[in-house]
């Protein structure tokens, strides 16, 4: 009920709306993406490269201090202690393999925090293949040690410097750029966004981390389905790997947190489900943020990884069929989340992931409940703005 | 018969298009540039609908739409600006622009609108064939709005078929793998020369890239004619004068 249909729909979700200049690049996709990912030498190389390279299974974290906090028992998915700090890795490394399956010389993708960039960067350095990353100008600048980690694994960084200078500015630029180099270059997408079949790929490469949940919970508490899992959503990617293999199973509430930056009615906000109706953009039909004349809105968040004016189709799909339950936390409630799970348990997220610990204020939980947060990913990046806001409120 | 297939019934070589960004030189001056364009001998008009985010276009077409978008255009002001063209204007006018504004205005009105002004088709790059077919073809039919196709140099020859078929204007040949104003587009006369000999019904104009008397005149050995955009809205940043236009497709069309 939930996966992609044939023509790449989820409900009214989706599609492929591309300039024709894709349309062969993308067709080709559409037509071998699953024979060729589901291949069994495929799949024996995918999970022995998630298993050595990446570091999987990426632990199931009981968290005492949380459920002290919050309630309930609640566990951590340990995504941050992937290989390159991130569940980015998971989409990257199956990529890099479909690439050279395809016989591609040449590899670009867009980033907004720099956590896809750094995690295609370091495939493409595996696999001895060129990289080419588009940035935002304004993430650039405020993502600097991913942009140095990039450029050592390899990479060219191009600053991006149309738009708000952020993560759809990229994504416009890594489209142009594989309209003019269709035959020798592959585009990584990073999140579950873009023409079908991406959402779909990337869901299923990302949905190691929920088949990985259900065992683990099935060892540690004797069932395999939790009460809830929380995910953040900015296209959506790990919010869709953490869900993938609960959709189905009525009995799992799905939490999606958005960004909502200073406030959802600030204007300065990048909750796509509460401000946001259908359109199309970055060749897909889903909810997007966008004036009445259908001009796409700038979207805000203290998180690079969470500004992007839309969600994927998949996640558009759960919310228009009250499948998942979206809320939406601020930057200061995502940077206070942030102070707190290093305080109490030792572990600096991710800005990204920091808005998913700070749905657990909003959301009931009971004592039962067995919840699992999706940790997307850890703080290293994000020091410097978790420093100057501290030091901006101890003044 | 529309105004595009009596345009190309009356003149099937040299075939000029020219392109250019509504809302750009400011609210209000559609007309009167489409107007400046005819009086010098262009044979259609391309009116860009600014989009944010235009991803089949270069940096010059992407420019003069955030500029137009500044200038408060939207599809809504355009249709507004476009009462009276027919009164003034005898060439054929297409619009061209990006679905997602097309569909906030809604597809059926905006098909609706076209007509009542006397649009004649339209160019969506990211319109594909297929979900044209499934979802909008029944619409722009009820309506007589031409929808122009794209092909490509990643085109394949069944495809190419396919959307020859499909077109009742005239399919847009987009000269080699770019966006809108790429340099490196110019000369790919092998593909030109297959194109040609693939003898389809519907006519062919050949964009992207073509900027000056030698690539336009180059393009129209092998297509009806040629569409110039990049080059002719970078020409009317400084003025869109009368004169300052007919300088421009002057230098153009000379033989």
């Amino acid at each position: 009920m939930y996966t992609v249909d044939d023509n790449g729909y989820y409900g009214k979700f989706g599609g492929a709306f591309i300039p024709e200049m894709m349309h062969k690049n993308i067709e080709f996709l559409k037509l071998k993406y699953l024979e060729i990912i589901e291949a069994p030498e495929f799949q024996v190389h995918f999970q022995s490269l998630l298993r050595d390279y990446v570091g999987r299974p990426s632990p199931l974290y009981f968290s005492q201090a949380l459920s002290d906090l919050y309630g309930g028992k609640i566990y951590l998915k340990r995504e941050d202690l992937n290989h390159t700090g991130s569940h980015k890795i998971n989409n990257t490394i199956g990529q890099i393999l479909l690439a050279k399956h395809l016989g591609k010389k040449r590899i670009i993708a867009e980033t907004g925090a720099g956590q896809h960039g750094v995690a295609t960067a370091t495939v493409c350095a595996r696999a001895g293949l060129e990289c080419i990353v588009y940035m935002g100008a304004t993430d650039v600048a405020r993502q600097q040690p991913n942009v140095e980690k990039m450029k050592f694994l390899g990479a060219k960084v191009i600053p991006v410097t149309s738009g708000n200078k952020t993560l759809k500015d990229a994504t416009n630029e890594a489209i142009r750029d594989w309209i003019s180099n269709p035959e020798s270059t592959h585009y990584i997408i990073g999140s579950v966004v873009g023409p079908h079949p991406y959402p779909d790929m990337v869901s299923k490469f990302q949905s190691v981390i929920s088949e990985e949940i259900q065992k683990q919970l099935l060892e540690k508490t004797g069932k395999a389905n939790p009460s809830k899992v929380i995910a953040c959503v900015g296209g959506g990617s790990n919010a869709a790997g953490a869900f993938y293999h609960f959709m189905d199973e009525k009995e799992v509430e799905l939490i999606a947190v958005e960004a909502a930056g200073k406030g959802v009615e600030t204007g300065e906000s990048a909750a796509t489900t509460a401000l946001g109706n259908l359109g199309v953009l970055h060749g897909a039909m889903t909810l997007l943020m966008q004036t009445e004349d259908g001009q796409i809105i700038e979207p805000y968040s203290i998180s690079a990884g969470l500004d992007y004016p839309g969600i994927g189709p998949l996640h558009a799909h759960l919310f228009d069929s009250n499948r998942a339950t979206f809320v939406n936390v601020t930057d200061e409630e995502a940077l206070d989340a942030a102070l707190q799970l290093t305080k109490i348990e030792g572990i600096i997220p991710a800005l990204e992931s920091s808005h998913a610990l700070a749905a657990l204020e909003k959301i009931e939980i009971g004592t039962d409940e067995v919840v699992v947060l999706n940790l997307s990913g850890r703080g290293d990046k994000d020091m410097e703005t978790y420093l100057n806001y501290y030091k901006q409120k101890a003044q | 018969m529309n105004r595009i297939s009596e345009a190309f019934n009356k003149k099937k070589k040299n075939i000029l298009s020219i392109y250019f960004t509504a809302g750009y030189k400011g609210l209000n001056k559609s007309i009167e540039i489409i107007k400046n364009l005819e009086d010098s001998g262009v044979d259609i008009v391309e009116l860009g609908m600014p989009f944010s985010d235009p991803v089949a276009d270069g940096p010059i077409i992407q420019k003069s739409s955030e500029t137009a978008l500044s200038h408060g255009m939207s599809v809504k002001q355009l249709f507004e600006e476009l009462k009276d063209l027919r009164k003034q204007v005898s060439i054929p006018v297409l619009l061209m622009g990006y679905l997602n504004p097309i569909i906030q205005y809604g597809v059926e009105e905006f098909c609706k609108r076209c007509s009542e002004v006397g649009i004649d088709g339209v160019i969506i790059p990211d319109l594909p064939l297929d979900v044209y077919e499934r979802h909008y073809e029944s619409i722009f039919e009820n309506y007589r709005i031409t929808n122009t196709l794209l092909v490509t140099p990643q085109t394949n020859d069944i495809r190419i078929k396919q959307i020859d078929k499909k077109s009742n204007g005239f399919i847009y040949v987009v000269s080699s793998n770019g966006t809108t104003g790429d340099n490196k587009a110019i000369l790919h006369n092998d593909y030109f020369a297959h194109i040609k000999s693939l003898q389809l019904k519907t006519p062919t104009l050949i964009g992207f890239g073509i900027k000056d008397n030698k690539s336009f005149l180059n393009a129209c050995e092998y297509a009806n004619g040629a569409i110039i955009g990049s080059s002719f809205v970078k020409h009317i940043e400084s003025s869109c004068s009368t004169k300052h236009i007919k300088s421009f497709v002057d230098e153009i069309v000379k033989s």
